[in-house]
């Protein structure tokens, strides 16, 4: 398997820069995810790697060979398109021999090995059908067997599961994961759902704007976001405009707890991010204890396990709200209109300056 | 860079070549005075015929006279087939691709062997009609079928009946609005190909535009240029309608 | 609820087309083997004579040289243009060309041919004046080289028209995966653009050929009626040129109709065979 190397990739559509001398690195038999709004870039990139696209400048390295001038059919990429991408005059065992055929392997070795992968995917029964006669899961699986039966170096897939519906998306995803970690193929998957790029990846690239913000584990990227862009884009949570005053952030006029405001110099603006999960919620008995804050139940959301609250808070602008997110058996007691204190610990909050 | 590939180069200025070069020449031709002197005398000539008129006029009463049958007699029968008796649909699909496969001649002769009389409708212009509705028929009958297969009848007519709609009323507000391009598009291509119409009416010995055009072909070959420039404007006009009306009707013609 | 006015209006359309396009079809048939004493085959049999021998000839290569050029150059025309890589004014132009050009034949056409390359048209002279005489070369306008050479004129506009919708049903994405999967632009064309192409493509030739077996006053007025064509046959019997019964008539149009449903017979049956991957409908 491969290591790549992405090194000052930079493309230009008449004259809008779409990737800004971008660089990345894949170890052997990684998984990354490029994740982003649509038209940050990212299929771009995906796109550059496969050979479609040739980069204004920079360079694709694969196994050490730099391979930017070679053209698709050369470089040895298995790639999943999004959808409709299986030849639609073909049986699903013969998309899969498609490629191992025109490179010239003999009809049963053709044919063996891609009776092989269809059942590593699953679909040992229906080899026989043709596209029209597969469910969308189906026929991306077929897709992917079809890209693994070049033997690639690399496997790119290009948003493969969004055009499915939730639960094969779900079950599809693991199946992907899987798949790669038993070939051990070095991957780069190409996503706007931040949900498949957490759970799927080794790592995360997230980009915008044509440029990589931070490339990091799910985890990391999750509760350690390195740029005000990331922390919005990753996960749900609230963001508080305000000041650094006295090793906390002021909002309004209500200072709240974070650690984190004492990386920053006084009087600084800031945002405070907050994440549902970090919010605590107390019915209000009277007073304020410092490091509450005063707050109104909004609306409540049921999600199973999970109950997300809506808040107001209070003495404050409009648009100045939290979300806390509550076992659901807590959070029957927070009625719409209840007035609640809301408090998280000190070191849950990052603060990062206001851009 | 070759944007269009190699085929695009070798195969478009080869095309435009063939495409171009008979019309410019007609053009020339229609123009040419003998010598090498060149202007108008023979749209004037033309201009002056009398016949010009009367048989433009004859050609474009039967296409009127078409258009309204295909409207009269096809239309409701295909609307009622669609909502009251599909099963019928083999049916209507085979009177409409029989003209496709009895060529027109072959009809022709077999009018002429079934039918001896009577007179008034045999002697009148206006008994082409009957080949040109089945000669506009495959393709009405397509472009229509397109257009009533995209409305989804049944639905329509259960949520127009549910908010107390009677039929008629579903037919005139719903339906025929929702055909207007697929029919409209219909009836500029039947325009087309019912004034170009030759085989019907020459054999049949009537004087349309088209009869007319090949009278004076035989005999004064500049005017039947002009005639040809005339005749391609035409064809260009109704084209030009059907592009800008018909959305899902492909504007493909008979009477070749 | 079937309101009368429906079944009216059914039955009328279906009495129209059983009377005036049913009925006289069948007339010919029994026409042809009719004759003054009773049931022959005479008429039929006939057909084999050389004169309408050679018109059922000519009318079917005429008909499978000018769809198969038609076709051919339809397709690629169509392919060139609606590249993306194509400039857009450029597709506008061919397209709405197109819609007058195949609808753009018969008479007119016919002369539009006379005028450019009969024997005394511009381009003939013109390159005659150039030193080169195609008519001595062996080129007529007025043989079936030069009759298949203007029905393209028609059939060619035709195609495109017919195949724009599918070239442009071709996904980018099997190109690319094609590609990506190591398949040359050729491996591309063979093993899924054509293929997948094949359907329209086979219905478009029927049309096409179809549109050409038929066609009568293109020929007509091109060729007086003097090369034999099974059409203008047809029409040299019912106006009284030339010494044949209406029943000879009836048998050259049910030979026309047997060759049609033939053609269409056969391409429905390879049609059937390339749509195999298709969904049933």
């Amino acid at each position: 398997m491969a290591t790549v190397a992405l090194r000052r990739i930079s493309k230009s559509y008449s004259g809008r820069q779409v990737l800004a001398s971008l660089d990345l690195d894949l170890t052997s038999g990684e998984l990354v995810c490029l994740l982003g709004p649509s038209g940050c870039g990212k299929t771009t990139l995906l796109r550059i790697i496969a050979g479609f696209i040739r980069p204004d400048s920079g360079t694709v390295v694969v196994a050490g060979k730099d391979v930017t001038a070679l053209p698709p059919a050369a470089r040895q990429m298995g790639m999943v398109f999004q959808s409709y991408s299986l030849f639609p005059n073909m049986t699903a065992l013969d998309n899969v021999r498609f490629g191992p055929r025109v490179a010239g392997v003999g009809k049963e070795q053709q044919v063996s090995r891609a009776r092989e992968l269809l059942a590593l995917v699953g679909l040992t029964e229906h080899g026989e059908k043709f596209p029209h006669q597969l469910s969308g899961g189906q026929q991306q699986r077929v897709a992917l067997a079809r890209a693994l039966a070049v033997q690639p170096q690399m496997l790119l897939l290009d948003e493969p599961l969004s055009a499915l519906d939730a639960q094969v998306r779900a079950q599809l995803r693991e199946e992907i994961r899987r798949i790669q970690r038993a070939t051990g193929i070095t991957t780069v998957l190409v996503t706007h759902d931040q949900e498949e790029a957490l759970s799927m990846s080794d790592r995360v690239a997230v980009m915008n704007e044509g440029r990589l913000l931070q490339v990091a584990t799910p985890a990391a990227i999750y509760r350690e976001p390195a740029d005000p862009f990331v922390a919005r884009f990753i996960g749900a949570g609230a963001v508080l405009p305000g000041t650094i005053e006295k090793g906390a952030v002021r909002v309004a006029h209500v200072a709240m707890l974070a650690r984190a405001a004492s990386d920053h110099a006084e009087g600084c603006a800031v945002d405070l991010y907050i994440r549902p999960e970090h919010v605590r919620l107390e019915s209000m008995n009277g007073h304020i204890p410092p490091g509450s804050v005063a707050a109104e139940v909004n609306e409540t959301t049921f999600f199973g396990s999970l109950t997300r609250v809506k808040l107001t808070l209070q003495d404050m602008p409009d648009g100045h709200g939290l979300w806390a997110d509550l076992p659901s058996e807590q959070a029957d007691r927070f009625k719409p209109g209840s007035r609640v204190l809301a408090s998280w610990d000190e070191a849950a909050p990052r603060v990062m300056p206001r851009n | 860079m070759n944007r269009m590939g190699i085929i695009g180069w070798l195969v478009l200025p080869l095309a435009a070549i063939y495409f171009i070069v008979p019309l410019v020449m007609t053009l020339a031709f229609s123009l040419w005075q003998g010598g090498s002197s060149y202007g108008f005398a023979s749209y004037r000539v033309l201009m002056g015929r009398p016949q010009l008129p009367s048989s433009l006029l004859l050609s474009t009463e039967l296409a009127g006279a078409t258009a309204l049958m295909l409207v009269v007699l096809l239309l409701p029968a295909m609307i009622f087939m669609n909502l009251y008796a599909p099963k019928l649909r083999p049916l209507f699909e085979f009177i409409a691709a029989l003209p496709f496969v009895v060529p027109a001649i072959a009809l022709v002769a077999g009018l002429t062997a079934l039918f001896t009389g009577p007179e008034w409708l045999l002697g009148s212009p206006f008994y082409l009609v009957i080949p040109y509705f089945f000669l506009a028929l495959p393709y009405a009958y397509r472009s229509l079928d397109v257009g009533l297969g995209a409305l989804d009848l049944t639905t329509l007519t259960e949520a127009g009946q549910s908010l107390g709609a009677t039929m008629g009323q579903i037919i005139r507000f719903v339906v025929l609005p929702n055909l207007r391009s697929a029919l409209v598009g219909s009836l500029l291509l039947t325009l087309a190909v019912v004034i170009g119409e030759f085989t019907f009416a020459n054999v049949l010995l009537f004087r349309t535009f088209a009869v007319f055009m090949n009278q004076i072909g035989q005999h004064e070959a500049t005017e039947a240029a002009a005639l040809v420039m005339v005749s391609f404007l035409i064809t260009w006009g109704a084209m030009l309608g059907v592009l800008v009306v018909g959305r899902g009707c492909s504007p493909v013609g008979g009477g070749h | 609820m079937r309101p009368l006015i429906a079944w009216l209006s059914i039955g009328a359309f279906v009495a129209v087309a059983t009377a005036f396009l049913v009925a006289p079809t069948l007339m010919l048939a029994i026409q042809s083997i009719y004759g003054d004493d009773g049931l022959t085959l005479e008429y039929i049999l006939s057909m084999g004579e050389y004169r309408y021998r050679v018109a059922f000839e000519n009318s079917l290569l005429l008909s499978l040289g000018s769809a198969t050029v038609g076709v051919v150059a339809g397709g690629l025309i169509a392919h060139a243009v609606l590249k993306p890589s194509a400039p857009r004014w450029l597709r506008s132009v061919v397209t709405s060309f197109s819609a007058v050009a195949a609808n753009f034949a018969g008479v007119p056409l016919a002369f539009a041919f006379i005028s450019t390359l009969g024997s005394l048209g511009l381009l003939t002279q013109w390159l005659k004046g150039l030193g080169f005489d195609i008519y001595a070369a062996g080129f007529s306008l007025y043989s079936i080289s030069g009759l298949t050479l203007t029905y393209s004129y028609f059939q060619i506009p035709l195609m495109l028209i017919i195949i724009t919708p599918a070239i442009e049903a071709l996904r980018p994405s099997w190109r690319e995966a094609a590609e990506n999967l190591g398949a040359s632009g050729g491996q591309y064309w063979r093993m899924i653009g054509l293929p997948v192409l094949m359907p329209s493509l086979l219905s478009g030739w029927i049309l096409l050929f179809g549109s050409a077996f038929s066609a009568y006053a293109t020929a007509y007025a091109l060729t007086s009626g003097n090369i034999g064509l099974v059409t203008t046959e047809i029409s040299n019997v019912l106006s009284g040129n030339v010494m044949a019964s209406p029943q000879t008539g009836a048998a050259l149009s049910v030979g026309m109709i047997v060759v049609m449903v033939g053609v269409l017979a056969l391409s429905s049956v390879l049609a059937r065979r390339a749509a195999r991957w298709m969904p049933q409908r």
